[in-house]
């Protein structure tokens, strides 16, 4: 290609623009998050805050719970990830290195499952989490995200690249299935793990329906349902909003900033298929 | 040889996904069907026995319901309008990140995909305040422009638009980067070979850019449409469904009459409906790609 000097212009032009525009909201929240009730009020509405202040934070968790709420959307994330990691990599073992009978149907259908959306089981679900006394505990969250089709869809398809000759050395040694998954596979799955873990923890942190019918008592509220709850009441603060939002999103961006390799190359191994 | 003793090591592998699955996946759907033609409500929520089979009468009622038509239309707006936009905006940058001439890809990249990774409520309540008659920015920006200030929110007409523009610049990122993969797994001699042949930047990507993205394309649209048919979170934060239930969509309204008045049967009617609409989305999406 040979770029005319106006259309890479051009180009730049338009990318350093849509970047301002996607980067914009964010600022904006973090301005308006250290902002007093008398910047607010200014006009025009001022970009950064003329008198910073910490003011919101503090009211966020000294008399807004913030601290709970972070505590309980950390818990079900980690609780979430580690099980989902141990179990879908145990099942995309199987599926990618291991015959047995139906196994190519079976993962057809997992994958066809895919696109049945989550909101058509919620009703009975939340039955179901009822009749074992599971409403509004972290564990009525916790269980039904365990598993995932696309985990196990992550691990299968990095570990079809691993070559059988590996694991039929260890099996002439004598090791056992269980004994290869956790010695060799494991290892060996180190990068797929974190791309998943990464996955796993965000959608967890993020996901908001579920927990919002499960959890009916304020004490146990995740960080987005909890923000939910506070715009009812303190719609008309919106540095308090904006502080809660900041917090609530920090988490997930510092990840995203610091394992964004894994979390890309997850990304586009589980959509760039066949 | 060794295939003797390798059945039972995947089953006990494969046991705890599949059961977990089975259990609180697979069961629920299919109780979701049988919940849809009985008339469980408040009552047999506190006793089982109050519970009947009502047949159909769910999905009578349900096409009879001027509320669920409603949030039939109100949905359908915002994939219809949303899905597309958003789909023109990620094929737009990947086209555009991935010229060669671009410097700093990976910054692109990395700030179009930031708002994919936040969390939809934080971003909504965020939004809430930028759309804000009075104090939001974006009319402030406007007036700048000389452009009359505007009730995004509040404005019946406006509200599914606002929250459209919200949900494209949320999730242009994610297409966004399938299609540079799907951009970057076609072979580059092809075009050095098309270049050869002096066909032009329009050609080639007419007759290679196009057909070898046309699986990632397809992929793409089936993920977006299952995603914004399920629209909830923006609605239930910015505008609870209104003004006048014009932001109302098919799962706000399963979650209202599901879990704020109790009426399961009438619920699982609902979720039925949107599950099998978003099937038969993707069903026509995989006969398109079968024909190209």
């Amino acid at each position: 290609m040979k770029p005319l000097n106006g259309g890479r212009l051009l180009a730049h032009v338009i990318l350093l623009m849509a970047a301002l525009f996607t980067l914009f909201p964010f600022f904006w929240m973090v301005s308006v998050s250290l902002m007093t009730v008398e910047d607010m009020a200014l006009f025009p509405p001022p970009l950064t805050p003329v008198h910073p202040t910490l003011k919101h934070y503090q009211v966020l968790f000294d008399e807004l719970a913030m601290g709970r709420y972070l505590l309980n959307s950390t818990l079900i994330a980690a609780g979430v990830t580690m099980s989902s990691l141990f179990i879908n990599s145990m099942a995309g073992y199987a599926f990618a290195k291991l015959h047995f009978r139906g196994r190519d149907g079976l993962f057809r259908l997992l994958l066809a499952m895919m696109v049945i959306p989550s909101q058509a089981a919620m009703l009975p679900l939340f039955l179901m989490i009822k009749q074992l006394g599971l409403i509004n505990t972290y564990a009525g969250i916790i269980i039904p995200g365990m598993s995932s089709v696309f985990g196990i869809f992550l691990i299968r398809q990095y570990l079809k690249s691993v070559p059988d000759s590996l694991l039929d050395a260890a099996r002439i040694d004598g090791a056992g299935e269980f004994r290869i998954y956790r010695s060799l596979i494991l290892p060996l799955s180190k990068p797929v793990l974190v791309s998943l873990a990464v996955f796993t923890f965000m959608g967890s942190w993020n996901d908001f329906m579920w927990p919002l019918i499960i959890l009916t008592q304020e004490d146990r509220y995740t960080l987005p349902v909890a923000l939910a709850n506070l715009m009812g009441e303190h719609v008309q603060d919106p540095q308090l909003m904006m502080a809660g939002a900041v917090l609530t999103i920090l988490p997930v961006v510092l990840l995203f900033l610091l394992l964004q390799r894994y979390y890309l190359e997850g990304l586009v191994a589980g959509g760039v298929k066949d | 040889m060794m295939r003797m003793r390798r059945p039972s090591a995947a089953f006990w592998l494969v046991l705890p996904a599949m059961l977990l699955m089975g259990v609180f996946f697979v069961l629920p759907i299919v109780a979701s069907l049988l919940l849809s033609f009985t008339d469980f409500d408040l009552y047999a929520l506190a006793r089982w026995d109050h519970l009947r089979l009502i047949g159909f009468e769910n999905y009578r009622h349900l096409f009879t319901d001027p509320l669920f038509f409603r949030a039939l239309t109100n949905t359908f707006y915002f994939v219809a309008l949303g899905a597309p936009l958003s789909i023109l905006a990620s094929l737009f940058f990947a086209l555009l990140i991935n010229q060669r001439m671009v410097c700093g890809q990976g910054f692109f990249r990395t700030v179009f995909f930031l708002p994919v990774v936040t969390t939809l409520v934080a971003v909504a309540v965020v939004w809430r305040y930028l759309y804000h008659p009075r104090s939001g920015l974006l009319n402030y920006v406007l007036s700048l422009l000389g452009i009359e200030p505007m009730d995004w929110l509040g404005d019946p007409d406006w509200a599914m638009p606002s929250l459209i523009i919200m949900a494209v610049w949320k999730n242009f990122g994610f297409n966004m980067v399938i299609f540079i993969a799907g951009l970057k797994s076609i072979p580059r001699r092809l075009y050095e070979a098309a270049e050869v042949d002096g066909a032009g930047a329009f050609d080639q990507f007419r007759s290679i850019t196009l057909p070898l993205l046309a699986p990632t394309f397809v992929f793409v649209v089936i993920v977006t449409l299952i995603g914004y048919f399920q629209l909830f979170a923006e609605p239930y934060v910015m505008t609870q469904g209104g003004p006048s239930g014009r932001t109302l969509s098919i799962a706000l309204l399963m979650f209202e009459e599901g879990f704020r008045w109790w009426n399961l049967g009438y619920a699982a009617a609902i979720s039925f409906v949107l599950f099998l609409i978003i099937l038969s989305g993707t069903l026509i999406q995989m006969c398109v790609r079968r024909l190209l």
